[in-house]
Formats: C-alpha cells, structure tokens, sequence
C-alpha cells in the first residue's frame, strides 16, 4: 500500500448548527501540505469535533470552502475518512468483514477486498484476530480494527476525532507512535484533533490551537522532533513545555487570533463569559 | 506441558457443564411434560367418575391417542394442518411484509412516528376477529377474509418490535456507514437490516403466537378446511376424543413453530445471551 498525500486548503470556514444557535467556530483557514500530521488542540467545546465532521463531509459548514487538491469537500469519499473516538464496530460481522465494509460498500470484488483487508489487518498487528468476534476485542484492539477499517480505503487524509482518549495510557501511546508511523511510512495526510497535549507532541509535524467562543486558531507550532519520540526524551519534553505554555497564552487570550489582530480584542472581551461557560 | 494439561483440564470441565446443562434441559422438557399429562388425566378421571359428566370421558388422555391412527390413516390431521398452515404462513408473510418496512419508517422518521401514533394504537386496540364483517365485505371468499384476519392481528407485533429495535441501534453506525461510503439501500441492508434482525426475529415470534390464536376461532367460521374447522366439527358429532386429539395437533404444532422461531434468534442473531 502506498498513499499519496493532499494538500488541504481551508478557507475561512465558519459554522453554526442553526439560525438561532451562536457560532460555533469563525474564520478558520488552514492549509497543509501532502503528508503532514496536523494536530488541533483545544478546550472542550471549542469546535474541533465540529470542524472535523465538516473536512469528513459528514457535515456542511455554514461559510467558507474545504478543498483537498482540488476536490471541494461536500460529502463523504473513500479519499478522505474519520475515525471516531469510539470504535464503533459492527458487532454482527467478524474482524475481517468490518475491516472490508467501506470495500464492499464500494462494490469490490470479494477475492480483491479479501486481499486488501489481509493487508490493512496486518499493518495494525491483528492478523491473530482476523476471524474473531469484535465483541471479543479488548478496548485498544478494537480501535485498531477501526483504524484498519479506515486505512483499508487508502485515504489521502485520515481524520481523528480523539481517537485514543477511552484508552488506557500503555495502549494509548502504542497506538499513537503505530498511527505516526503508519501514516509516515504511506505517505497519508492526517488531521487529529486531541486535548491531550502528550498526543500532538508525539504525534504531530505542527500543531495549531483553537480556542476561544466562537472557535478561532490562536497560534501555531512546528514539532520538529526527529522520530521514533519517545516521551521521556528532553527534546520532546521541552517541546510538550512550549505547547503547553502556548495554549495557556491562547486560553487567556494573550495570542490573538491567527491573521486576524481585529477580532483578537472581541476575542479577550469575551473571553470571561466564555470561560464561565465551560466551567 | 503443565500448561497444556491446565488447557485439557479447563476444557474437560466446560464440556462437562456442557452436558450436564443439557441433561438438565432434557429432564425439565420430559418432567414438565409429564405434570401436564398428570393433570389431564386426573381431569378426565374426575369427569369420568361423575355419572353427570361420563359422556365426555373421551376427553382423557388415553381416547385420545387411540384417536390419532385414524385421524392419522384418513387425512384429517394432514390436511388439517396443512390447510391451517398455508392461511397462517401467508397471512404471517403479509404481516411480515408490511409489518418490517412499516416499522423502519417508524423507526427512522420522527414526523411518521407521531402522525401514526394515535391511529395505529387505536387499531391496535381492535380485536381481531371484530374485523371479520369488513373481512368478509372485502374478500371474496372466507379463505382470503381468514387470512386477512391472521395478517391484521399479528401485524402490530412485527411493527413495534421493529421500531423498538431500530430505537436502540447506536446512531454512530449510521454515521461510520456513512462516512465510508454507504448508499442509503446500503446502509438498510447493510446495517440497519442486520443491526435489528434480533428484535424482527423476536417480533415475528410474539406474532405466530398471536396468529396461533387468531387462526382457530377464525375456521370456526365458514370454512370446511383446517383445525378450527375440524375441531368445530368434532365437537358436533360428539367425537370428544377426536376433538382432544386435534387440540393436542394444535399445540403441538404451535410448539413446533415456536422452536424454530427461537431457533432463527439464536442462529441470526449478534446480540449476547440472546434468545
Ligand atoms: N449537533 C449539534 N447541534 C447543536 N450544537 C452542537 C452540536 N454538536 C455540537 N454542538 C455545539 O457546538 C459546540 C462545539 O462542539 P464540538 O463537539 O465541535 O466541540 P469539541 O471541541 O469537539 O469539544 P470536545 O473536546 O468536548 O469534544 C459546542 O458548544 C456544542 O454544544
Ligand atoms: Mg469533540
């Protein structure tokens, strides 16, 4: 298997669930390059989930354009897939057969799509498991058959919605130094939206934090870190203390909004009532 | 090598359980029958002692097996059981057919949901059989008017079962199905078809018991065909034990249906310690 990966373009991209609701994020532009590991980091209710579902196509924004090359991103594609903080297995099918539903959904050929599952269950270590029961799976290893059922489609951009928070922390890290290794190793682009500073040190090129109510990208860091990284490491130490300093000043409004001094004031104005919010 | 025998050991012990929880169930079956087979005959002894109600001492157990041969040799039971299973199969099929599409719709649009709410419980409500003047205005023959009755009374289970069943399927299937692709005819065959197949099942097996009920009462009527009918006309000609024997085809019957009901559960489907 080998991926490709896009560039993403966003182009202020706003959004609000209906008339009466408030925004939920506004402004937002991003752009990244084929092959690169983004991580949003943010607050609770901040809009991430929000903005993921939208480069999924699974939801339309209110404003503004999402393009990977030069595809729009209306609707959901086997190009681009998310991958959800839970599993979320087909309990009626075996390992193998939730691996392959995106396949057969496509219209695959079974002799074809049993070639490409045995390829997508290996890469995630679960050739073990190929015909078990999912009810069966532990926890981690039931996200990694979502994870296999996602790579299967060969994505160019694999989203991850906190992908790993239900986990426990030995599980947890092993699935983030498989996932930075898998996309680097195809060459896939990868958006994870995560709270866990830990998460984008380990696994992302940049990292970009959204805060704020409406949600807006505050700032931005480049994680150059040379891989494998390992937690304990000094370098990523010193990296995970600069993130973490950088989404403190974002969280209290120090950094304003990316290319946007204007709206950094309306941004601090409503910061108290925002933090009120979210307890 | 210790390990191995640990593994043997462990699964001496399961197939054990195994077999002794079969042997268990097989007691039960063979004792329950048994009680039930106690008490019949004590019915039958108590009538047959009492010189006002000797005349129907044909009800015991032992006329009534005497009784099978001859229903057996002339047809009656055959014929019986099929004409009473085409009407119950078909109008079953009927309800199935509408009771499944019928309950996804109510399942998935809240709009449907709340518009049919109040007419379908007050149809609910209406015993079957009270429908059978429309029947009979309607069909042409009192063949089609019983199968109508059959289809209307066991329509309601297979709708709410399918309804309940798709209210607890977890949203987040839809939107994975969604997100890889899936066209809406995929995702109900795909998903949303299996994901429920527990609670048809379930639903097809509440309405074969209420079909079961329907359908004797209903040949009471008209026809000259099928169980009701042939318990009707044995109960006329006061043969009690022929008529015994024709109560016991149909409960056997229902039992054997039944089973496979739970059987098709069991087999299709995923949910835990189902069935
Ligand atoms: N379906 C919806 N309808 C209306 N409002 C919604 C909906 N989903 C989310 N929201 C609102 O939009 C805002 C952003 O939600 P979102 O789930 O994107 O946040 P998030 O950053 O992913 O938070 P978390 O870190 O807790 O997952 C929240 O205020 C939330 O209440
Ligand atoms: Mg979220």
């Amino acid at each position: 298997m080998s991926i490709r990966g896009v560039n993403i373009h966003i182009d202020q991209l706003k959004h609000r669930y209906s008339a009466k609701s408030p925004l939920t994020f506004d402004g937002v532009s991003l752009q990244s390059p084929p092959g690169e590991v983004l991580a949003i980091i943010g607050r609770s209710g901040c809009g991430k989930s929000t903005l993921l579902h939208i480069l999924a196509g699974l939801l339309q924004a209110s404003g503004g354009t999402v393009r990977l090359d030069e595809e729009v991103v209306q609707k959901p594609s086997p190009h681009w897939v998310m991958m959800f903080q839970a599993p979320h297995l087909y309990p009626w099918m075996k390992v193998a057969q939730n691996v392959g539903t995106g396949l057969r959904f496509a219209g695959w050929k079974e002799a074809r799509i049993r070639e490409r599952v045995e390829e997508a269950i290996r890469l995630v270590d679960l050739e073990a498991h190929a015909d078990n029961n999912v009810q069966d799976l532990s926890g981690g290893q039931q996200q990694r058959v979502a994870l296999a059922r996602s790579l299967v489609m060969e994505p160019e951009l694999l989203l991850l919605d906190e992908p790993f928070s239900a986990l426990d922390a030995f599980t947890r890290s092993a699935l983030q130094r498989d996932v930075r290794s898998i996309a680097k190793r195809l060459g896939f682009n990868v958006v994870i939206v995560t709270h866990d500073i830990d998460e984008a040190v380990i696994m992302a090129d940049r990292a970009v934090i959204m805060a704020g109510s409406p949600g807006r990208i505050m700032t931005e860091l480049e994680v150059d870190l040379p891989d494998p990284r390992e937690r304990h490491d000094p370098a990523v130490q010193a990296m995970r203390t600069r993130l973490m300093d950088a989404f403190q000043d974002a969280a209290q409004g120090k950094s304003g909004p990316k290319g946007n001094e204007a709206a950094q004031e309306a941004i601090a104005a409503n910061e108290p009532q925002a933090a009120g919010q979210h307890g | 090598m210790s390990g191995g025998a640990t593994m043997s050991g462990l699964d001496f012990t399961a197939a054990g359980a195994a077999l002794k929880s079969s042997g268990r169930n097989l007691a039960n079956f063979v004792g329950g029958l048994a009680i039930l087979l106690a008490f019949w005959w004590l019915g039958a002894y108590l009538l047959a002692s009492n010189p006002q109600t000797a005349s129907f001492s044909t009800f015991g157990p032992i006329p009534t097996f005497q009784a099978f041969p001859e229903l057996w040799a002339n047809g009656k039971i055959q014929s019986a059981v099929m004409t009473s299973g085409y009407r119950l199969g078909l109008g079953l099929l009927i309800a199935i057919a509408i009771g499944i599409p019928v309950g996804i719709l109510v399942g998935r649009s809240k709009r449907f949901r709340e518009l049919s709410n109040s007419p379908f419980q007050f149809l609910r409500m209406i015993s079957p059989l009270s429908w059978t003047p429309v029947a009979l205005f309607v069909f042409a023959t009192w063949n089609q008017s019983i199968i109508f009755l059959i289809a209307v009374a066991s329509v309601w289970p297979v709708i709410y079962a399918t309804s309940a069943g798709l209210a607890k399927v977890d949203p987040a299937w839809f939107k994975v199905a969604r997100n890889l692709g899936a066209t809406p005819w995929q995702m109900l065959t795909k998903i949303i078809m299996p994901a429920i197949t527990f609670d048809v099942l379930t639903g097809i097996r509440l309405a074969l018991g209420v079909a079961w009920v329907v359908i004797i009462p209903a040949e009471f009527l008209g026809v000259t065909t099928g169980l009701g009918y042939t318990i009707q006309d044995a109960r006329e000609t006061l043969s009690y034990n022929n008529l015994t024997a024709m109560v016991l085809t149909i409960g056997i019957m229902g039992y054997i249906l039944d089973s496979l009901c739970v059987f098709l559960i069991k087999r299709y489907s995923w949910q835990r310690g189902a069935g």
